[in-house]
């Protein structure tokens, strides 16, 4: 049986659904060009799996499985439109610039993911602590590659100045690489390297 | 596990179908009042942001852009003649439901500026002097971007050539490349700028490189360094917005009307 603490804190960094697992990379890629769209996508994802791993979960023995997926799907879009609308109404601005990418939750595979290996499985409150600790692992990597993104982009934090930028007269000249969506490609890959050295046990054995 | 008869799964998967679609649709219907003023509200603030009324990063309370929005009037403009039309009901105006209806909108021929469809009336933004002439209008622009379309609004002077400013309330330009069409830095070199030469010709443009200060090389915008279709997608939508299949019969007739000489 599982601690629920470990179901928790796993996902952070010993089974991190980004750096492990690679799930979600594409919206990883999308919404972080900047730290305020990488905060709020990373609570929206963390509201939608807290939420379909516990429906899920609590539905698990009821759930026919021939259909489960698309049961599974359902629940997920409905939390994923659910959020979409209160950005909307609530967070008018920051929706706008996250687009497509809040309705595009619904086919992150990390969602998905967790449902059909997790929840089906086990009980709700385990099944919610997984969500939660899923959902802060991948806001995790977000959050920090918007932040160096954001830094070294547009020398900006939060959209407060940091750096002073050559087009304003300052010595600081944005480096367009990191704006740009393989400049999240490398830093999603540094991190792996980096959280790989930290703990050996992640690195794969080489394939024969 | 025994697998479960066919009545169970559709009687199951009914259940939850009913269930989400009464969440979902619930969280539509009583959010939609906030979202519709959210939009109205960023409709109105961008319209400002481009009049040089308001900051594009200036904060301000849904009161003072309402404070702010009802210098202007808002007028419905027959596109083919070039006429207002005061008994057009402009409440509930939606450009995008307007452009889907063949008998609200037309087609245009090919342009740069990839327009397809245009509205029969358009709404514009008008402020007026004391002696109720036209000092500031301001006019919905849109065309291709690099990867989406792009919605924006333009300001004229009185004398209806010069620019007072052009701000982008939709894109889906590049970060730090495209995307700074919406920076005060770029956004701050269009004040002033001539659309038109002296003979009525429409030659504004935006440029590879740097152009000159407003003085002395009126017609050309510096482009955006990264971002040469942006650049480009800028011009061609000005060219077709001025012109005459866009405000520019519009246009004229406001010259027109004001009639004294004056260069503004």
């Amino acid at each position: 049986m599982a601690e629920p603490r470990d179901v928790l804190l796993d996902p952070l960094f010993t089974n991190n659904p980004i750096a492990l697992q690679v799930l979600g990379v594409c919206s990883a890629l999308a919404v972080t060009t900047k730290v305020e769209t990488s905060v709020v996508m990373a609570l929206a994802v963390v509201f939608v799996m807290s939420f379909s791993n516990l429906f899920v979960s609590v539905l698990r023995t009821l759930i026919p499985t021939n259909v489960r997926i698309i049961v599974q799907l359902t629940i997920i879009a409905s939390l994923v439109i659910i959020v979409d609308q209160f950005l909307k109404a609530f967070m008018f601005d920051v929706s706008k610039q996250l687009s497509v990418f809040v309705g595009l939750i619904i086919t992150n595979c990390i969602v998905m993911g967790r449902a059909e290996a997790f929840a089906m499985q086990n009980t709700p409150a385990l099944s919610l602590a997984d969500g939660i600790g899923n959902g802060v692992g991948y806001g995790l990597i977000l959050v920090a590659v918007g932040t160096v993104r954001e830094i070294v982009g547009a020398g900006r934090f939060y959209d407060w100045p940091i750096l002073a930028l050559a087009a304003d007269g300052g010595w600081y000249t944005p480096n367009g690489l990191l704006v740009l969506a393989p400049g999240a490609f490398f830093l999603i890959g540094l991190m792996i390297w980096a959280l790989r050295t930290w703990k050996p046990e992640q690195v794969e054995e080489p394939e024969s | 596990m025994q697998p479960r008869s066919n009545l169970y799964v559709l009687r199951f998967t009914a259940v939850v179908c009913v269930v989400c679609a009464v969440l979902v649709s619930a969280s539509a219907v009583l959010l939609r009042e906030r979202q519709l003023v959210n939009v109205e509200l960023d409709r109105k603030r961008n319209v400002l942001v481009a009049a040089g009324a308001l900051g594009s990063d200036e904060t301000v309370s849904q009161e003072e852009i309402e404070r702010r929005f009802a210098s202007f009037d808002v007028v419905a403009v027959d596109l083919r003649t070039g006429e207002e039309d005061g008994s057009f009901d402009i409440s509930g105006y939606d450009a995008r439901r307007v452009l889907a209806d063949p008998d609200t909108s037309r087609a245009v021929p090919r342009n740069a500026a990839q327009v397809q469809r245009v509205p029969s009336r358009a709404l514009v933004y008008k402020r007026l002097d004391r002696d109720g002439r036209t000092d500031l209008l301001v006019l919905p622009v849109s065309g291709q971007g690099l990867w989406a379309a792009m919605y924006g609004f333009l300001a004229l002077g009185p004398d209806m050539k010069t620019i007072r400013g052009l701000t982008y309330y939709e894109h889906g330009e590049t970060p730090g490349l495209g995307a700074e069409v919406n920076s005060p830095r770029w956004q701050a070199l269009w004040p002033g700028r001539q659309a038109f030469d002296e003979q009525g010709s429409l030659v504004i443009e935006v440029i590879r490189g740097r152009a000159g200060p407003v003085a002395g090389d009126p017609h050309r915008v510096d482009g955006l360094a990264g971002a040469t279709i942006t650049s480009t997608a800028v011009t061609s939508m000005l060219q077709f917005w001025l012109g005459d299949d866009g405000f520019g019969r519009y246009l004229e007739r406001l010259t027109t009307i004001r009639g004294d000489g004056s260069d503004g």
